[in-house]
């Protein structure tokens, strides 16, 4: 046993240093809204809502959550798919003015598809109906208080999903 | 071996050296560019890096509309889908029924692959006898009282709705795009980029209206492959296990649809495998548990409330 110790620390030394050098990761909000939570759960309060293309320093992980502070300095837990290890651009050229990142590191956020094509689109098909979609994405939004009442009324689990 | 312990012999020790290396490239490997499984195998060790780099500049070439579009082109490509769609098939304005469906898809959506999308997920009755559900890119889904009716209780909605969102995390609705658009894009934006131009919605419109025909014609139409249904089926079973619901109300529900599937009709007959072949498919990954679990009592009475009346 004592002689597998040394080998055993060298190793856990070098998966510490993994973790640290993963935990140390910037990542960028790649939603509308991006929630921070108390607690790595769909079910705990909302501590902070961070904008689309806000960065994020990654310090610890819970399966699919990542524990995060941001640039604003509020700290909490969001899920990985609300986040990309890609620098999200909110302006055109400010990335490669600055960072000079390539177009796998970095999105430009509200270019190509965006408001304006949509709203080129609508002027075509003037029977698309996103009065409708508006709604629809406006109307039932509900607090963790609400989906935790869902949930347990139901006798129902809460269930996390992947992160992709 | 008790004799000189300090000098025992070493591959013990790189063994545990290695796996503690493989342990950390294991921690870092969610940061790693994902590469598609199978694109190689680890046979020929010596080929292994220009293999994997032909593969990732193939997938760049290819312009694989999941890569080479964010979060929110995909919400505005949803977003015009569903649009399009509802000229066709009004909202049913039930604010009860739709409350319901969204408390409940949106319970389910936090247990798919991928909970969180750019706008979130959204969910909508249908006014329509037909039967038929679309799940737009983004997760604005679209759900007719025909297909709800198809139900008996909260675990069958939960089924259905499950679906669609395994449609959405798993990306569907972008792989119908033709390759030719989603290059274009990637060729506007690399220049727009490089410009640092402002919107380009000229260069931009074609290929948009193209990809929301594309799936669009794919909902209404040609269907997705029985491929992607069937991967579908079984992210919604997950879905359904991991949330505390019986998987097998998928495959009543598809029994129920069986009932009443006309081949040659224009609802989900036009867009889907029979549902025969989906409930064999689906067999071989939940099992045939022989009697259905009784819904419990405040499920079943919620369910009434809401959609009692669909």
């Amino acid at each position: 046993m004592r002689r597998g110790k040394s080998p055993l620390a060298a190793g856990l030394v070098l998966l510490a240093a993994g973790l640290a050098w993963a935990a140390g990761q910037a990542m960028s909000v790649q939603v509308r809204e991006g929630q921070l939570r108390a607690q790595p759960s769909f079910l705990s309060a909302i501590v902070a809502t961070l904008g689309y293309g806000e960065r994020v320093q990654v310090s610890g992980e819970q399966g699919a959550w990542r524990q995060v502070t941001s640039g604003q300095g509020a700290s909490g837990w969001m899920h990985l798919s609300s986040l990309t290890p890609k620098q999200v651009v909110l302006q055109a050229g400010e990335g490669l003015a600055t960072g000079g990142a390539s177009g796998e590191e970095m999105a430009l956020a509200g270019k190509g598809f965006n408001k304006e094509v949509e709203a080129d689109f609508a002027a075509r098909n003037r029977g698309a109906d996103f009065a409708s979609v508006n709604r629809m994405e406006q109307s039932h939004r509900f607090t963790p208080a609400q989906l935790e009442a869902f949930v347990r009324e139901g006798g129902l689990t809460p269930a996390e999903g992947g992160g992709r | 071996m008790k004799k000189n312990p300090r000098k025992a012999p070493q591959p013990g020790r790189a063994v545990l050296i290695l796996a503690g290396l493989a342990l950390a490239a294991l921690c870092l490997a969610p940061w790693w560019p994902a590469v598609p499984a199978g694109a190689f195998s680890f046979g020929d060790a010596g080929k292994l890096l220009d293999v994997g780099k032909s593969a990732l500049k193939v997938g760049k070439a290819v312009g694989k509309a999941s890569e080479e579009l964010t979060p929110e082109h995909e919400y505005y490509i949803g977003r015009a889908v569903a649009a399009s769609l509802l000229t066709s098939h009004r909202p049913w304005a039930d604010e009860n029924a739709n409350r319901y469906l969204n408390l409940l898809g949106q319970t389910l959506a936090a247990a798919s692959e991928r909970p969180q999308t750019f706008g979130g997920y959204h969910f909508l009755v249908l006014d329509s006898p037909d039967i038929n559900a679309f799940g737009c890119p983004g997760g604005l889904i679209l759900v007719s009282r025909g297909l709800l009716q198809c139900c008996q209780n909260e675990d069958q909605v939960a089924a259905v709705l499950a679906h669609e969102i395994g449609h959405v995390s798993l990306q569907h609705g972008l792989a119908s795009i033709q390759q030719s658009r989603v290059l274009d894009v990637a060729g506007v934006l690399a220049q727009e980029g490089a410009q640092h131009a402002g919107g380009n919605v000229a260069a931009l419109s074609g290929a948009f209206s193209g990809s929301v025909g594309d799936i669009t014609k794919t909902l209404m139409v040609n269907g997705y492959s029985r491929g992607q249904e069937g991967e579908a089926d079984a992210e919604a079973a997950a879905i359904l296990r991991r949330v505390g619901y019986d998987p097998q109300a998928l495959a009543q529900v598809l029994a129920v649809m069986g009932q009443r599937y006309r081949p040659g009709g224009l609802d989900f007959a036009k867009t889907h495998p029979d549902p025969q072949d989906r409930i064999a498919a689906l067999r071989e990954k939940i099992g045939s548990s022989a009697a259905a679990a009784a819904p419990s009592p405040a499920r079943q009475a919620r369910y009434q409330q809401a959609l009692g009346r669909i």
